[in-house]
Order: structure tokens, then sequence, then C-alpha cells
């Protein structure tokens, strides 16, 4: 099938991979990219990367944003880009955000996460970064 | 048996079970890609047989939590289920959150269950032809039993409502007294009535309004509305639940209409696409149209009706035919 129509809403995963139950940062996330126009399937808490990339596929987005509080981060989000390779789906670009210390962001962006938000970003932010990386050459 | 005619390589992957090649056609479908037609046509042929529930209601009557239990029933007796979740679209930015899937619990693993979510976008001939559409293509990958879940609120759902074989109106206990549904619209449409949340205390008064109200409404199509009670968390009334939409599917297989009715709806499909596709080309034709702008000064300053501007526009065009 052709590329999407320009027009098309973009379509975005916010998922919660992990044991922790704060999502009030990923509801706000979610919500802030519903009021820039896209079309945010919300998946929840405690998913695995398993069902997270599951989502993806099935949804067909053209981005996943994923929320982590735990610190499991080191441990879920390179199986989740894993597991997209593993599909031939590595072209979805993947953002994150959460309590991720720096070092740890760095090592994240060299596996493949292409944006890591921290407690201080901005909505704008985050929104503007989320449209490049879903509009943008991949 | 006729050889069927190859497929396009998109209709082809989706038809073999590829999942990916089915989320990008409904993706297509849902973008109104041209590239979704030839899918379409080509897959026409092996559609019509499914089940197709819908499920509306109004917001928070548990209609996820309900679908999840049908699904987790239905894989438990071997059978592969489609679900599409519609929820609406921000009339103001165009965006929406998509929220069903939360509810539904179903291992990484399992390939007897599809589920998509779709946001109503724009007008709602559009997304209800856009669910019929859906729901040929999880038929064609193979899904026989589809689930369609809308939040049960005026002219979309009823809409939407009419792609479904069995029709399930969902409620909950103290969602209004039976004034409520005595209203038109979409108790109207119910072929089965469940009043979930039925381990709520008030469930039992609920089932008895929807009982009398099936009792003593007009049969459509000769089927009286069944009535049941389930409790999605419990779960409980789940194999209920399904009985009645089973019983509401023999009548409907079994009913002399049956051929009538189809006729009926593929005729009125056919219509609203040539009529889709003659607007769409006027509306494009207009756009140049040397009489419309001059005319349109006129009716800003009032000196002119849109009514008669419209009738010249039209006059302006048979002469240059």
């Amino acid at each position: 099938m052709s590329p999407r129509p320009a027009k098309s809403p973009i379509r975005v995963l916010i998922a919660k991979p992990g044991l922790d139950g704060h999502d009030r940062g990923a509801k706000v996330v979610a919500r802030a990219l519903r009021d820039a126009g896209m079309e945010v399937i919300y998946a929840g808490l405690r998913q695995t990367p398993e069902e997270i990339v599951r989502a993806a596929l099935e949804e067909d987005v053209d981005i996943i944003g994923l929320s982590i509080l735990s610190g499991a981060h080191m441990a879920l989000f390179p199986k989740v880009l894993a597991l997209l390779r593993r599909e031939g789906a590595a072209r979805i670009p993947v953002f994150a955000g959460g309590i991720i210390p720096d070092e740890d962001a760095r090592r994240l962006r060299r596996l493949g996460i292409r944006a890591i938000f921290g407690p201080g970003a901005t909505l704008e932010e985050i929104v503007r970064t989320a449209q490049q990386l879903a509009r943008g050459p991949s | 048996m006729n050889r069927r005619p190859r497929l396009p390589a998109a209709a082809q992957a989706l038809v073999s079970g590829d999942r990916r090649a089915l989320a990008r056609a409904i993706t297509a479908v849902e973008d109104g890609d041209p590239g979704a037609d030839a899918v379409l046509k080509a897959l026409f042929a092996r559609t019509g047989q499914a089940t197709v529930v819908g499920l509306a209601g109004p917001l928070g009557v548990g209609k996820s939590s309900l679908v999840n239990a049908l699904v987790g029933y239905l894989r438990a007796r071997g059978r592969s289920v489609g679900i599409v979740a519609v929820d609406p679209s921000s009339p103001f930015t165009g965006g929406s959150v998509l929220g069903d899937r939360i509810r539904l619990e179903r291992s990484a693993d399992d390939t007897g269950v599809f589920f998509r979510s779709m946001a109503s976008r724009g007008s709602v001939g559009g997304v209800a032809s856009a669910t019929r559409d859906v729901i040929r293509l999880l038929e064609a990958a193979g899904f026989s039993t589809v689930l369609v879940e809308t939040v049960g609120s005026g002219q979309v759902d009823v809409a939407i409502h009419e792609v479904a074989t069995t029709r399930v109106v969902v409620t909950a206990p103290h969602l209004g007294d039976e004034v409520q549904t005595l209203k038109a619209g979409l108790f109207e449409i119910a072929d089965v009535f469940c009043v979930n949340k039925a381990d709520l205390p008030g469930a039992e008064v609920a089932e008895k309004d929807l009982s009398e109200l099936a009792a003593l409404g007009t049969a459509r199509d000769g089927w009286r509305p069944m009535v049941v009670r389930t409790s999605a968390i419990a779960p409980s009334g789940i194999e209920e639940l399904w009985t009645a939409i089973e019983a509401h599917e023999a009548y409907r297989t079994a009913s002399p209409d049956r051929l009538a009715a189809e006729r009926r709806r593929l005729a009125a499909e056919i219509v609203e696409r040539v009529r889709d596709r003659v607007a769409a080309d006027l509306a494009r034709s207009l756009d140049g149209e040397p009489s419309l702008a001059q005319l349109l000064d006129r009716v800003v300053e009032r000196s002119l009706d849109p009514r008669t501007a419209a009738e010249l526009v039209l006059a302006a065009r048979a002469r240059r035919r």
C-alpha cells in the first residue's frame, strides 16, 4: 500500500511497560497528542513488550510512546526495540518518557529510542517531537 | 468449484494470514486510500457469511469489559474473533483517544484475535461505511466472528449498527427510569438487550423494564428482543448473552426475508457509492465554476439568496453542456 496521505491523522500508541501504576504522565501526554489532532491508542498499564508490539502492529501506528517510572527501562525498552526488529517493523519510531537517568538515556538512544523526555519536558516539546518523528523520514 | 481469480498481492497476503497486511489494509480504508479499493474489490466474494455483533451503549456501562469477556468465551470455544472499537474524533482538532484496548486480556501470541481501534473521523456515513469495509477485511482474513463496539449515542451508532447482523444494546442499572427506554434511537435497534454490571443492585429492575419494553414493542422482522443480565467482571451471564446472540443469528439466517434484506442493504450501498462519487466529482468541478464566484458576491451582500444562486449555477452549467 502507498504511503499514508499527508492529511490523515497520525496514529500513536501510548503504553506503559513495567509494573508501576503511575500513569498520570502517560495520560497527560495522550491528551496533548489528541489535542494536536492525533489518534492516540491508549494501551494502559503493565503492558509486556510483546503486548506493546502486538498492539502497535494491529493498530498500524506511525509512532510508539513508552512511559515508565519503575526503573526497569533498561530491561524493557530494548526488548520492545528487538521485537519490532524481529517483526520487520523497526521503522516505527519509539520515544519514551519517565524517570530515566542521563547515562541510561544515552545508552537507550544508541539502541534506537529516538527521543527521551524527563520530568522537565514541556508538552509542546513532546508534541513537536512526536509529529517530526511520525512524519519525518525514518 | 471455480478457481478464483488471482488476488492482488496485498489482498493475497491478508487472506493468507499476514496480520500486518490486514492492519495496513484497514489503515488504507480509514484514510480513504484508493489502494483499499482494489483490495476490497478482490475480497468481496469471500465476505458476507460472518456473524457481526454490534455492541452499543452509553459511556461507562462496561462495553469494553463485556467485549473482553465475550472474546474469552469465544476463544475457549475455538472461534477466532475480530474486534472493531469505534471512539469519537474531536470535531475541533480531529484528534481522539482510543482506549478500548485497555480491557483486552489476551495473551500476546493468540493469533485468533485481532483488535482494531477506530476513530470516527468525519461524517456519520463515512465511519459507517469504513466500519463495513473493515468488517469485510477481517472476515476475509479468517475472522468469522466480528464484534463492533461503539458508544451508543445518536446517529453515528445507529448508522454503524446497520452493518451488524445482531445488535446488542448494553446498559447498566440506574441509568435512568424507563422513560429513557421510550426515547427513539438506540433502544429501537436492539436485537438483544444486555443489562451489564448485574453484580450491582438495581439490575433486576433494569431487566424488568427492558423486558416490558421488548414485550410491548412492535417486533421488527418478527423478532422480539431478548434481555440478558451479565457481569463482565464476575464474569457471569456471558454464555447466556452469546446464546441470545446465536438465537437471533439462527432466526435471521432462517428468515424467508433474508435474501430480500441483503438485496436492500447492497442496493443501498451501491446507491451510496454512486452518490459519493458523483458528489465528489461535482464538488471538484464546482471549485472552478465561473458563475459561482460572480453570484457569491451578490449573495454576500444579500441581493441574491443562496437557493436562487444554486439554480443559476445549475442553469449556467446546463447551457455549457
